[in-house]
Protein backbone atom coordinates (compact mmCIF):
# COMPACT_ATOMS: atom_id res chain seq x y z
CA UNK A 1 0.00 0.00 0.00
CA UNK A 2 1.22 3.77 -0.96
CA UNK A 3 2.05 5.38 2.14
CA UNK A 4 -0.90 8.03 2.07
CA UNK A 5 -3.60 5.47 1.48
CA UNK A 6 -2.34 3.50 4.63
CA UNK A 7 -2.00 6.77 6.65
CA UNK A 8 -5.99 7.79 5.58
CA UNK A 9 -6.84 4.03 6.37
CA UNK A 10 -5.13 3.58 9.73
CA UNK A 11 -6.33 7.36 10.95
CA UNK A 12 -10.15 6.37 9.94
CA UNK A 13 -9.72 3.22 11.43
CA UNK A 14 -8.64 4.38 14.51
CA UNK A 15 -11.00 7.38 14.74
CA UNK A 16 -13.74 5.39 14.29
CA UNK A 17 -13.23 2.44 16.52
CA UNK A 18 -11.83 4.68 19.69
CA UNK A 19 -15.33 6.38 19.13
CA UNK A 20 -17.17 3.16 18.77
CA UNK A 21 -14.86 1.57 22.12
CA UNK A 22 -15.90 4.87 23.94
CA UNK A 23 -19.67 5.23 23.66
CA UNK A 24 -20.03 1.89 24.52
CA UNK A 25 -18.18 1.55 27.64
CA UNK A 26 -19.67 4.82 28.32
CA UNK A 27 -22.84 2.94 28.36
CA UNK A 28 -21.71 -0.18 29.79
CA UNK A 29 -19.97 2.07 32.67
CA UNK A 30 -23.06 4.09 33.43
CA UNK A 31 -24.93 3.11 36.12
CA UNK A 32 -28.59 2.58 35.62
CA UNK A 33 -31.45 5.20 36.32
CA UNK A 34 -33.48 4.87 39.37
CA UNK A 35 -36.92 2.48 38.55
CA UNK A 36 -39.52 2.27 37.42
CA UNK A 37 -36.79 2.98 33.83
CA UNK A 38 -37.08 1.58 30.59
CA UNK A 39 -35.73 -2.00 30.39
CA UNK A 40 -36.93 -4.95 32.73
CA UNK A 41 -34.17 -7.16 32.99
CA UNK A 42 -33.09 -5.14 36.04
CA UNK A 43 -36.42 -4.63 37.46
CA UNK A 44 -36.81 -6.54 40.90
CA UNK A 45 -38.23 -9.63 41.09
CA UNK B 1 -55.63 2.68 23.11
CA UNK B 2 -54.38 -0.37 24.79
CA UNK B 3 -51.55 0.46 27.84
CA UNK B 4 -48.17 -0.32 26.58
CA UNK B 5 -46.78 -3.58 27.17
CA UNK B 6 -44.10 -4.01 25.15
CA UNK B 7 -40.42 -2.82 26.31
CA UNK B 8 -37.18 -3.78 26.25
CA UNK B 9 -35.20 -6.03 28.43
CA UNK B 10 -31.93 -3.99 28.78
CA UNK B 11 -29.98 -1.04 27.48
CA UNK B 12 -27.48 -3.22 25.64
CA UNK B 13 -30.13 -5.12 23.95
CA UNK B 14 -31.79 -1.66 22.91
CA UNK B 15 -28.55 -0.70 21.23
CA UNK B 16 -27.59 -3.91 20.07
CA UNK B 17 -31.20 -4.11 17.77
CA UNK B 18 -30.32 -0.58 17.28
CA UNK B 19 -27.39 -1.32 15.71
CA UNK B 20 -28.54 -4.40 13.77
CA UNK B 21 -31.83 -1.96 12.87
CA UNK B 22 -29.05 0.24 10.71
CA UNK B 23 -26.46 -2.66 10.44
CA UNK B 24 -27.37 -4.18 6.69
CA UNK B 25 -26.71 -5.45 4.01
CA UNK B 26 -25.50 -1.84 2.11
CA UNK B 27 -23.05 -1.57 5.16
CA UNK B 28 -20.96 -4.98 3.26
CA UNK B 29 -21.84 -4.30 -0.29
CA UNK B 30 -23.49 -0.59 -0.88
CA UNK B 31 -20.68 1.37 0.91
CA UNK B 32 -17.09 -0.36 -0.41
CA UNK B 33 -19.45 0.29 -4.57
CA UNK B 34 -19.97 3.59 -3.57
CA UNK B 35 -16.88 4.25 -2.08
CA UNK B 36 -15.22 2.82 -5.63
CA UNK B 37 -17.59 4.72 -7.95
CA UNK B 38 -16.87 7.72 -6.36
CA UNK B 39 -12.90 8.28 -6.63
CA UNK B 40 -11.80 5.91 -3.46
CA UNK B 41 -10.16 7.67 -0.92
CA UNK B 42 -11.75 11.18 -2.06
CA UNK B 43 -15.16 9.60 -0.41
CA UNK B 44 -14.34 8.84 2.99
CA UNK B 45 -13.75 12.57 3.92
CA UNK B 46 -17.45 13.71 2.92
CA UNK B 47 -18.67 10.59 3.95
CA UNK B 48 -17.49 11.29 7.70
CA UNK B 49 -18.47 15.20 7.29
CA UNK B 50 -22.23 14.15 6.74
CA UNK B 51 -22.21 11.56 9.59
CA UNK B 52 -21.77 14.43 11.82
CA UNK B 53 -23.45 17.05 10.12
CA UNK B 54 -26.55 14.74 9.02
CA UNK B 55 -26.22 11.30 10.38
CA UNK B 56 -25.61 12.02 14.06
CA UNK B 57 -28.73 15.16 13.48
CA UNK B 58 -30.95 12.38 11.89
CA UNK B 59 -30.59 10.13 14.94
CA UNK B 60 -30.84 12.37 17.87
CA UNK B 61 -34.07 13.77 15.61
CA UNK B 62 -35.69 10.19 15.37
CA UNK B 63 -34.66 9.10 18.96
CA UNK B 64 -36.06 11.95 20.22
CA UNK B 65 -39.37 12.05 18.59
CA UNK B 66 -39.83 8.57 18.76
CA UNK B 67 -39.53 8.50 22.89
CA UNK B 68 -41.70 11.77 22.83
CA UNK B 69 -44.45 9.86 20.92
CA UNK B 70 -44.13 7.06 23.06
CA UNK B 71 -44.41 9.05 26.13
CA UNK B 72 -48.09 9.85 24.63
CA UNK B 73 -48.70 6.09 23.62
CA UNK B 74 -47.54 6.28 19.97
CA UNK B 75 -45.29 3.65 18.49
CA UNK B 76 -45.55 4.43 14.95
CA UNK B 77 -45.17 7.32 13.02
CA UNK B 78 -48.29 8.73 11.85
CA UNK B 79 -49.43 9.50 15.28
CA UNK B 80 -46.16 10.17 16.74
CA UNK B 81 -45.67 13.34 14.02
CA UNK B 82 -48.80 13.77 14.42
CA UNK B 83 -48.61 15.05 18.07
CA UNK B 84 -45.72 17.24 17.46
CA UNK B 85 -47.99 19.87 15.83
CA UNK B 86 -51.66 21.15 16.00
CA UNK B 87 -52.15 20.59 12.16
CA UNK B 88 -53.52 17.52 11.38
CA UNK B 89 -51.45 16.83 8.00
CA UNK B 90 -48.40 15.55 9.52
CA UNK B 91 -49.86 12.23 10.21
CA UNK B 92 -49.93 11.82 6.78
CA UNK B 93 -46.25 12.24 6.34
CA UNK B 94 -46.05 9.84 9.02
CA UNK B 95 -47.82 7.20 7.04
CA UNK B 96 -44.08 7.23 4.89
CA UNK B 97 -42.64 5.32 8.52
CA UNK B 98 -44.85 2.52 8.12
CA UNK B 99 -45.36 2.08 4.19
CA UNK B 100 -41.75 2.58 3.32
CA UNK B 101 -40.81 -0.64 5.79
CA UNK B 102 -43.50 -3.14 4.09
CA UNK B 103 -42.30 -2.32 1.10
CA UNK B 104 -39.14 -2.65 1.76
CA UNK B 105 -39.32 -5.41 4.04
CA UNK B 106 -40.63 -7.24 0.75
CA UNK B 107 -37.75 -6.92 -1.25
CA UNK B 108 -35.39 -6.88 1.74
CA UNK B 109 -36.51 -10.25 3.01
CA UNK B 110 -35.97 -11.87 -0.54
CA UNK B 111 -32.01 -10.62 -0.54
CA UNK B 112 -32.14 -12.37 3.10
CA UNK B 113 -33.25 -15.27 1.30
CA UNK B 114 -30.33 -15.44 -0.94
CA UNK B 115 -28.06 -15.60 1.85
CA UNK B 116 -29.86 -18.25 3.67
CA UNK B 117 -30.03 -20.38 0.54
CA UNK B 118 -26.04 -19.20 -0.25
CA UNK B 119 -25.13 -20.54 3.10
CA UNK B 120 -26.75 -24.02 2.68
CA UNK B 121 -24.87 -23.86 -0.83
CA UNK B 122 -21.43 -23.05 0.71
CA UNK B 123 -21.94 -26.11 3.06
CA UNK B 124 -23.26 -28.80 0.77
CA UNK B 125 -20.15 -27.54 -1.88
CA UNK B 126 -22.55 -26.86 -4.92
CA UNK B 127 -19.85 -23.76 -5.65
CA UNK B 128 -16.77 -26.39 -5.89
CA UNK B 129 -14.94 -26.40 -8.56
CA UNK B 130 -17.31 -23.87 -10.58
CA UNK B 131 -15.59 -21.58 -12.66
CA UNK B 132 -16.03 -17.64 -12.16
CA UNK B 133 -18.64 -17.89 -14.72
CA UNK B 134 -20.42 -21.02 -13.79
CA UNK B 135 -20.73 -19.13 -10.41
CA UNK B 136 -21.99 -15.82 -11.93
CA UNK B 137 -24.55 -17.66 -13.65
CA UNK B 138 -26.32 -19.52 -10.56
CA UNK B 139 -26.93 -16.72 -9.66
CA UNK B 140 -28.80 -15.87 -12.70
CA UNK B 141 -30.61 -19.54 -12.50
CA UNK B 142 -31.46 -18.76 -8.61
CA UNK B 143 -33.29 -15.59 -9.63
CA UNK B 144 -34.77 -17.31 -12.94
CA UNK B 145 -37.73 -18.78 -10.66
CA UNK B 146 -39.19 -20.27 -13.42
CA UNK B 147 -36.14 -22.07 -14.60
CA UNK B 148 -34.03 -22.99 -11.50
CA UNK B 149 -31.35 -25.32 -12.14
CA UNK B 150 -30.04 -24.99 -9.06
CA UNK B 151 -31.57 -28.48 -8.37
CA UNK B 152 -33.80 -27.60 -5.86
CA UNK B 153 -37.65 -26.70 -7.81
CA UNK B 154 -38.90 -22.91 -7.10
CA UNK B 155 -35.90 -22.75 -4.54
CA UNK B 156 -35.79 -19.08 -4.41
CA UNK B 157 -39.55 -18.71 -3.76
CA UNK B 158 -39.27 -21.92 -1.11
CA UNK B 159 -36.20 -20.01 0.59
CA UNK B 160 -37.91 -16.81 0.58
CA UNK B 161 -41.26 -18.00 2.26
CA UNK B 162 -38.60 -20.26 5.14
CA UNK B 163 -36.91 -16.41 5.92
CA UNK B 164 -40.68 -15.00 5.88
CA UNK B 165 -41.94 -17.41 8.67
CA UNK B 166 -38.02 -16.72 10.43
CA UNK B 167 -39.23 -13.02 10.66
CA UNK B 168 -42.76 -13.24 11.46
CA UNK B 169 -42.04 -15.84 14.16
CA UNK B 170 -39.48 -13.83 15.65
CA UNK B 171 -41.49 -10.78 15.50
CA UNK B 172 -44.80 -12.49 17.10
CA UNK B 173 -42.35 -12.82 20.22
CA UNK B 174 -42.40 -8.91 20.20
CA UNK B 175 -39.18 -6.92 21.11
CA UNK B 176 -37.92 -9.43 23.73
CA UNK B 177 -38.00 -11.67 20.07
CA UNK B 178 -35.99 -9.09 18.45
CA UNK B 179 -33.59 -7.94 21.24
CA UNK B 180 -32.57 -11.92 21.15
CA UNK B 181 -32.10 -11.75 17.92
CA UNK B 182 -30.02 -8.74 17.81
CA UNK B 183 -28.07 -9.94 20.85
CA UNK B 184 -27.25 -13.32 19.28
CA UNK B 185 -26.75 -12.01 15.76
CA UNK B 186 -24.69 -8.78 15.97
CA UNK B 187 -21.69 -10.23 18.00
CA UNK B 188 -21.65 -13.26 15.77
CA UNK B 189 -21.62 -10.78 12.60
CA UNK B 190 -18.76 -8.38 13.86
CA UNK B 191 -17.04 -12.30 14.54
CA UNK B 192 -17.50 -13.39 10.93
CA UNK B 193 -16.83 -9.72 9.82
CA UNK B 194 -12.97 -9.29 11.21
CA UNK B 195 -11.93 -12.69 10.66
CA UNK B 196 -12.59 -12.35 6.71
CA UNK B 197 -11.51 -8.43 7.02
CA UNK B 198 -8.16 -9.52 8.10
CA UNK B 199 -7.83 -12.49 5.06
CA UNK B 200 -8.80 -9.14 2.92
CA UNK B 201 -6.24 -7.04 4.71
CA UNK B 202 -3.43 -9.75 4.81
CA UNK B 203 -4.18 -11.33 0.96
CA UNK B 204 -1.92 -8.99 -0.57
CA UNK B 205 -0.59 -10.32 -3.95
CA UNK B 206 -0.76 -14.46 -2.49
CA UNK B 207 -4.07 -14.21 -4.89
CA UNK B 208 -2.49 -13.27 -8.19
CA UNK B 209 -2.48 -15.73 -11.08
CA UNK B 210 -1.61 -16.53 -14.65
CA UNK B 211 -5.04 -15.05 -15.81
CA UNK B 212 -5.03 -12.01 -13.45
CA UNK B 213 -0.88 -11.53 -12.92
CA UNK B 214 -0.81 -7.97 -11.33
CA UNK B 215 -4.28 -8.88 -8.90
CA UNK B 216 -3.10 -7.33 -5.49
CA UNK B 217 -5.60 -6.66 -2.44
CA UNK B 218 -3.18 -3.95 -1.43
CA UNK B 219 -4.32 -2.13 -4.86
CA UNK B 220 -7.55 -2.48 -4.16
CA UNK B 221 -7.01 -1.01 -0.45
CA UNK B 222 -4.95 2.03 -2.52
CA UNK B 223 -7.59 2.88 -4.62
CA UNK B 224 -10.56 2.99 -0.99
CA UNK B 225 -7.95 5.09 1.02
CA UNK B 226 -5.98 7.21 -1.23
CA UNK B 227 -6.99 10.92 -0.42
CA UNK B 228 -7.98 12.90 -3.79
CA UNK B 229 -8.98 15.80 -2.41
CA UNK B 230 -9.55 17.52 -5.55
CA UNK B 231 -12.71 15.27 -5.82
CA UNK B 232 -13.61 17.56 -2.82
CA UNK B 233 -15.42 19.91 -5.15
CA UNK B 234 -17.29 17.85 -7.04
CA UNK B 235 -21.14 18.33 -6.03
CA UNK B 236 -21.12 14.11 -6.66
CA UNK B 237 -19.20 12.89 -4.74
CA UNK B 238 -20.56 14.77 -1.72
CA UNK B 239 -24.50 13.58 -3.17
CA UNK B 240 -23.50 9.99 -2.76
CA UNK B 241 -21.60 10.52 0.53
CA UNK B 242 -24.79 11.93 2.38
CA UNK B 243 -26.72 9.43 0.41
CA UNK B 244 -24.89 6.91 1.76
CA UNK B 245 -24.61 8.11 5.02
CA UNK B 246 -28.53 8.55 4.94
CA UNK B 247 -28.92 4.74 3.71
CA UNK B 248 -26.73 3.38 6.26
CA UNK B 249 -28.45 4.39 9.67
CA UNK B 250 -31.61 3.41 8.50
CA UNK B 251 -32.61 7.16 8.81
CA UNK B 252 -36.38 8.59 7.51
CA UNK B 253 -37.35 4.91 7.49
CA UNK B 254 -39.83 5.22 11.08
CA UNK B 255 -38.07 2.61 12.70
CA UNK B 256 -36.06 4.41 14.99
CA UNK B 257 -39.08 6.05 16.18
CA UNK B 258 -40.71 2.86 16.65
CA UNK B 259 -38.01 1.31 19.14
CA UNK B 260 -37.44 4.50 20.78
CA UNK B 261 -40.96 5.15 21.85
CA UNK B 262 -40.42 2.19 24.30
CA UNK B 263 -38.13 4.29 26.34
CA UNK B 264 -39.15 6.73 29.23
CA UNK B 265 -37.95 10.37 29.25
CA UNK B 266 -35.92 10.29 32.09
CA UNK B 267 -34.01 7.33 30.35
CA UNK B 268 -31.12 8.75 28.23
CA UNK B 269 -31.39 8.83 24.15
CA UNK B 270 -28.03 11.35 23.60
CA UNK B 271 -25.45 8.52 24.10
CA UNK B 272 -27.55 5.14 22.84
CA UNK B 273 -28.07 6.96 19.52
CA UNK B 274 -24.45 7.56 19.01
CA UNK B 275 -23.49 4.34 20.40
CA UNK B 276 -25.63 2.22 18.24
CA UNK B 277 -24.30 5.15 15.27
CA UNK B 278 -20.95 4.39 16.00
CA UNK B 279 -21.59 1.18 16.11
CA UNK B 280 -22.59 0.96 12.40
CA UNK B 281 -20.22 2.87 11.36
CA UNK B 282 -16.97 0.59 12.44
CA UNK B 283 -19.17 -2.21 10.69
CA UNK B 284 -19.10 -0.07 7.87
CA UNK B 285 -16.33 1.88 7.35
CA UNK B 286 -13.72 -0.94 9.17
CA UNK B 287 -15.19 -4.35 8.37
CA UNK B 288 -17.05 -3.09 5.01
CA UNK B 289 -13.99 -1.94 3.56
CA UNK B 290 -11.68 -4.40 3.89
CA UNK B 291 -13.56 -7.43 2.11
CA UNK B 292 -15.27 -7.09 -0.61
CA UNK B 293 -12.89 -4.42 -2.47
CA UNK B 294 -9.50 -6.16 -1.40
CA UNK B 295 -10.55 -9.94 -2.42
CA UNK B 296 -12.15 -9.30 -5.25
CA UNK B 297 -8.57 -7.17 -6.43
CA UNK B 298 -6.72 -9.93 -4.61
CA UNK B 299 -7.79 -11.96 -7.38
CA UNK B 300 -9.41 -10.63 -9.94
CA UNK B 301 -7.36 -7.31 -10.07
CA UNK B 302 -8.46 -3.61 -9.85
CA UNK B 303 -9.29 -3.28 -13.48
CA UNK B 304 -11.75 -5.86 -13.17
CA UNK B 305 -13.31 -4.59 -9.68
CA UNK B 306 -13.37 -1.08 -11.15
CA UNK B 307 -15.65 -2.21 -14.35
CA UNK B 308 -17.62 -4.82 -11.72
CA UNK B 309 -18.18 -3.24 -8.89
CA UNK B 310 -21.84 -3.66 -7.97
CA UNK B 311 -24.44 -5.64 -5.54
CA UNK B 312 -23.94 -8.73 -7.35
CA UNK B 313 -20.40 -9.36 -6.60
CA UNK B 314 -21.70 -10.63 -3.35
CA UNK B 315 -23.10 -13.32 -4.57
CA UNK B 316 -21.65 -13.95 -8.09
CA UNK B 317 -17.96 -13.43 -7.26
CA UNK B 318 -17.35 -14.10 -4.16
CA UNK B 319 -18.07 -17.68 -3.52
CA UNK B 320 -15.80 -18.05 -6.71
CA UNK B 321 -12.88 -16.49 -4.64
CA UNK B 322 -13.88 -18.03 -1.44
CA UNK B 323 -12.84 -21.27 -3.95
CA UNK B 324 -9.40 -20.36 -3.83
CA UNK B 325 -8.80 -20.76 -0.17
CA UNK B 326 -9.18 -24.24 -0.54
CA UNK B 327 -11.94 -26.83 0.37
CA UNK B 328 -12.31 -26.58 4.55
CA UNK B 329 -11.57 -22.75 4.19
CA UNK B 330 -14.03 -22.15 1.16
CA UNK B 331 -17.00 -23.82 2.95
CA UNK B 332 -16.11 -21.58 5.95
CA UNK B 333 -15.38 -18.50 4.02
CA UNK B 334 -19.15 -19.28 2.37
CA UNK B 335 -20.53 -19.52 5.87
CA UNK B 336 -19.13 -16.55 7.24
CA UNK B 337 -19.57 -13.94 4.48
CA UNK B 338 -23.17 -15.21 3.95
CA UNK B 339 -24.08 -15.73 7.60
CA UNK B 340 -23.22 -12.41 8.37
CA UNK B 341 -24.84 -11.06 5.35
CA UNK B 342 -27.58 -12.80 6.83
CA UNK B 343 -27.31 -11.29 10.33
CA UNK B 344 -26.95 -7.96 8.90
CA UNK B 345 -30.59 -8.58 6.67
CA UNK B 346 -32.39 -10.24 9.91
CA UNK B 347 -31.70 -7.43 12.08
CA UNK B 348 -32.89 -4.90 9.85
CA UNK B 349 -36.06 -6.83 8.11
CA UNK B 350 -37.04 -7.24 12.09
CA UNK B 351 -37.34 -3.53 12.85
CA UNK B 352 -39.12 -3.04 9.56
CA UNK B 353 -42.21 -5.30 11.46
CA UNK B 354 -42.29 -3.09 14.67
CA UNK B 355 -44.04 0.02 13.11
CA UNK B 356 -46.75 -2.08 11.55
CA UNK B 357 -47.43 -3.78 14.56
CA UNK B 358 -46.94 -0.79 16.86
CA UNK B 359 -49.48 0.97 14.53
CA UNK B 360 -52.00 -2.72 14.24
CA UNK B 361 -51.93 -2.37 19.01
CA UNK B 362 -51.92 1.43 19.54
CA UNK B 363 -54.79 1.97 16.91
CA UNK B 364 -56.84 -1.37 16.58
CA UNK B 365 -56.17 -3.12 19.42
CA UNK B 366 -54.10 -6.26 17.48
CA UNK B 367 -51.79 -8.32 19.66
CA UNK B 368 -48.42 -9.54 18.93
CA UNK B 369 -49.28 -12.63 16.86
CA UNK B 370 -51.90 -10.80 14.69
CA UNK B 371 -49.52 -8.10 14.23
CA UNK B 372 -46.80 -10.09 12.86
CA UNK B 373 -48.72 -12.43 10.92
CA UNK B 374 -50.43 -9.79 9.34
CA UNK B 375 -47.31 -8.35 8.10
CA UNK B 376 -46.07 -11.48 7.09
CA UNK B 377 -48.68 -11.92 4.59
CA UNK B 378 -48.66 -8.51 3.25
CA UNK B 379 -44.84 -8.47 2.72
CA UNK B 380 -45.40 -12.43 1.13
CA UNK B 381 -47.96 -10.76 -1.27
CA UNK B 382 -46.43 -7.48 -1.65
CA UNK B 383 -42.74 -9.56 -2.39
CA UNK B 384 -43.73 -12.67 -4.77
CA UNK B 385 -43.88 -9.99 -7.63
CA UNK B 386 -40.29 -8.98 -6.79
CA UNK B 387 -39.62 -12.64 -6.60
CA UNK B 388 -41.40 -13.80 -10.24
CA UNK B 389 -40.70 -10.70 -11.86
CA UNK B 390 -37.09 -9.87 -10.42
CA UNK B 391 -35.50 -9.95 -14.26
CA UNK B 392 -38.43 -7.77 -15.10
CA UNK B 393 -37.68 -5.22 -13.13
CA UNK B 394 -40.18 -5.03 -10.24
CA UNK B 395 -36.95 -5.92 -7.54
CA UNK B 396 -35.38 -2.38 -8.34
CA UNK B 397 -38.34 -0.32 -8.90
CA UNK B 398 -39.52 -1.18 -5.46
CA UNK B 399 -36.03 -0.44 -4.15
CA UNK B 400 -35.99 3.08 -6.02
CA UNK B 401 -39.21 4.58 -4.49
CA UNK B 402 -39.67 2.79 -1.48
CA UNK B 403 -36.01 2.30 -0.32
CA UNK B 404 -34.43 5.48 -1.82
CA UNK B 405 -37.23 8.33 -2.65
CA UNK B 406 -39.57 7.68 0.30
CA UNK B 407 -36.76 7.79 3.37
CA UNK B 408 -35.32 11.14 1.68
CA UNK B 409 -38.73 12.87 1.98
CA UNK B 410 -39.60 11.82 5.04
CA UNK B 411 -36.41 12.58 6.86
CA UNK B 412 -36.61 15.88 4.81
CA UNK B 413 -40.51 16.20 6.45
CA UNK B 414 -39.48 15.38 10.20
CA UNK B 415 -36.71 17.27 10.46
CA UNK B 416 -38.50 20.69 9.22
CA UNK B 417 -41.34 19.67 11.98
CA UNK B 418 -38.86 18.83 14.62
CA UNK B 419 -36.44 21.95 14.03
CA UNK B 420 -38.95 24.52 12.76
CA UNK B 421 -42.51 23.87 13.65
CA UNK B 422 -42.29 21.76 17.07
CA UNK B 423 -39.27 24.56 17.41
CA UNK B 424 -35.61 23.71 18.28
CA UNK B 425 -36.12 24.96 22.00
CA UNK B 426 -38.27 22.10 22.43
CA UNK B 427 -36.47 19.57 20.55
CA UNK B 428 -33.03 20.42 22.25
CA UNK B 429 -34.61 20.04 25.57
CA UNK B 430 -36.21 16.75 24.46
CA UNK B 431 -33.16 15.32 22.85
CA UNK B 432 -30.95 16.33 26.32
CA UNK B 433 -33.78 14.23 28.58
CA UNK B 434 -32.05 11.68 31.21
CA UNK B 435 -29.00 12.63 28.36
CA UNK B 436 -25.96 10.71 29.66
CA UNK B 437 -23.38 12.98 27.74
CA UNK B 438 -23.85 16.68 26.74
CA UNK B 439 -24.21 16.88 23.45
CA UNK B 440 -22.31 19.98 22.32
CA UNK B 441 -24.61 23.28 21.66
CA UNK B 442 -23.01 23.95 17.93
CA UNK B 443 -25.19 20.84 17.42
CA UNK B 444 -28.50 23.28 18.41
CA UNK B 445 -27.74 25.26 15.09
CA UNK B 446 -26.30 22.03 12.91
CA UNK B 447 -29.69 20.15 13.80
CA UNK B 448 -32.33 23.69 12.78
CA UNK B 449 -29.93 24.97 9.51
CA UNK B 450 -27.83 22.57 8.22
CA UNK B 451 -29.71 19.12 8.52
CA UNK B 452 -32.51 20.14 6.70
CA UNK B 453 -29.94 21.93 4.09
CA UNK B 454 -28.44 18.97 3.49
CA UNK B 455 -31.47 17.09 3.56
CA UNK B 456 -32.53 19.23 0.64
CA UNK B 457 -29.25 19.28 -1.31
CA UNK B 458 -29.86 15.26 -1.26
CA UNK B 459 -33.83 15.65 -2.56
CA UNK B 460 -33.05 18.07 -4.64
CA UNK B 461 -30.09 16.30 -6.33
CA UNK B 462 -31.96 13.42 -7.20
CA UNK B 463 -34.99 15.37 -7.90
CA UNK B 464 -32.86 17.12 -10.93
CA UNK B 465 -29.92 14.83 -11.76
CA UNK B 466 -28.04 16.46 -14.24
CA UNK B 467 -27.31 14.27 -17.33
CA UNK B 468 -24.48 12.22 -17.10
CA UNK B 469 -24.43 13.13 -13.35
CA UNK B 470 -21.82 15.64 -14.63
CA UNK B 471 -23.02 19.10 -11.71
CA UNK B 472 -20.37 21.18 -12.99
CA UNK B 473 -20.96 20.87 -16.25
CA UNK B 474 -24.73 21.21 -15.69
CA UNK B 475 -24.06 24.72 -13.76
CA UNK B 476 -21.86 26.20 -16.40
CA UNK B 477 -24.65 25.30 -19.13
CA UNK B 478 -27.34 26.81 -16.66
CA UNK B 479 -25.45 29.84 -16.78
CA UNK B 480 -24.66 30.00 -20.69
CA UNK B 481 -28.36 29.81 -21.32
CA UNK B 482 -28.11 26.43 -22.15
CA UNK B 483 -30.81 25.20 -19.99
CA UNK B 484 -30.31 21.67 -17.46
CA UNK B 485 -30.61 18.53 -19.09
CA UNK B 486 -32.15 15.74 -16.86
CA UNK B 487 -30.82 12.20 -16.56
CA UNK B 488 -32.28 9.71 -16.83
CA UNK B 489 -31.91 8.51 -13.38
CA UNK B 490 -33.34 11.95 -12.07
CA UNK B 491 -36.72 11.27 -10.25
CA UNK B 492 -38.19 13.53 -12.80
CA UNK B 493 -37.07 11.31 -15.44
CA UNK B 494 -37.93 7.98 -13.88
CA UNK B 495 -41.54 9.07 -13.06
CA UNK B 496 -42.00 9.46 -17.45
CA UNK B 497 -39.91 6.31 -17.91
CA UNK B 498 -37.67 7.87 -20.08
CA UNK B 499 -35.00 6.02 -19.93
CA UNK B 500 -37.03 2.88 -21.19
CA UNK B 501 -38.62 5.11 -24.22
CA UNK B 502 -35.29 5.86 -24.95
CA UNK B 503 -34.46 2.39 -24.79
CA UNK B 504 -37.50 1.31 -27.21
CA UNK B 505 -37.16 3.95 -29.45
CA UNK B 506 -33.86 2.71 -30.08
CA UNK B 507 -33.99 -1.01 -29.79
CA UNK B 508 -32.48 -3.31 -32.86
CA UNK B 509 -35.58 -4.99 -33.48
CA UNK B 510 -39.40 -5.33 -33.10
CA UNK B 511 -38.58 -8.25 -30.58
CA UNK B 512 -36.29 -6.05 -28.40
CA UNK B 513 -39.07 -3.82 -28.38
CA UNK B 514 -41.46 -5.92 -27.57
CA UNK B 515 -39.07 -6.98 -24.30
CA UNK B 516 -38.48 -3.52 -22.97
CA UNK B 517 -42.90 -2.46 -23.70
CA UNK B 518 -43.33 -5.81 -21.47
CA UNK B 519 -40.68 -4.56 -18.95
CA UNK B 520 -42.34 -1.11 -19.06
CA UNK B 521 -45.58 -2.61 -18.09
CA UNK B 522 -44.29 -4.55 -15.16
CA UNK B 523 -42.36 -1.23 -13.91
CA UNK B 524 -45.75 0.29 -14.02
CA UNK B 525 -47.39 -2.48 -12.02
CA UNK B 526 -44.83 -1.98 -9.21
CA UNK B 527 -45.59 1.56 -8.70
CA UNK B 528 -49.91 0.63 -9.11
CA UNK B 529 -48.89 -1.78 -6.24
CA UNK B 530 -46.67 0.97 -4.21
CA UNK B 531 -49.32 4.02 -4.55
CA UNK B 532 -52.02 1.59 -3.50
CA UNK B 533 -50.04 -0.08 -0.33
CA UNK B 534 -49.54 3.91 0.31
CA UNK B 535 -53.24 4.66 -0.30
CA UNK B 536 -54.19 1.75 2.36
CA UNK B 537 -52.21 2.74 4.97
CA UNK B 538 -53.49 6.35 4.87
CA UNK B 539 -57.10 5.36 4.99
CA UNK B 540 -56.13 3.39 8.07
CA UNK B 541 -54.36 6.03 9.52
CA UNK B 542 -57.73 8.07 8.63
CA UNK B 543 -60.05 5.45 10.60
CA UNK B 544 -57.62 5.11 13.55
CA UNK B 545 -58.06 9.10 13.75
CA UNK B 546 -62.09 8.94 12.95
CA UNK B 547 -61.36 6.61 15.98
CA UNK B 548 -59.62 8.64 18.28
CA UNK B 549 -62.01 11.57 17.82
CA UNK B 550 -65.08 9.27 18.33
CA UNK B 551 -62.99 8.51 21.99
CA UNK B 552 -61.90 11.99 22.39
CA UNK B 553 -58.95 11.22 21.97
CA UNK B 554 -57.75 14.16 19.85
CA UNK B 555 -59.21 17.60 20.78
Amino acid sequence: MNSSALLLMTMVFVVVFSFTLFFFIKVLRTPDKPEPDSYTDNDPV
Amino acid sequence: MTAQKEAWGSRVGLILAMAGNAVGLGNFLRFPVQAVQNGGGAFIIPYLVCFLLMGIPLLWIEWSTGRFGGRLGHHSTPFILDSMDKRRFWKYFGVFGIFTNVAVAAYYCYIESWTMSYVYHSVVGTFKGMSQAETANFFKSYVDVAHSTTGIPYEAVIFYIICLCLNTFILANGLKGVEKAAKIGMPLLILFGVILAIRGLTLGTSGANAEHPDASAFEGLNFLWTPQFDSLSNPKVWLAAAGQIFFTLSVGMGTIQCYASYLKSKDDIALNSVSAGFMNEFVEVVLGSCIVIPIAAGYLGLDWVKENAGFGMAFQTMPYLFQQWGEVFAVLAGVMWFGLLFFAGITSSLAMGTPWMGFMRDEFNWGRVKGALSFGVIVLMLGLPTVFFYNQGVFDEYDYWAGTVSLVVFALAETILFAWVFGMNKGWKEINSGGDIKIPTIYKFIIKFVTPFLLLFVFLGSLITPKGNDWQGAFSSLLNGNGWSLDHSSIIMQLSNSGLKEQILNAPDAMAASVLEEKMFYINMARIILLSLFIIISLLVYKAYINRQKKGGIA
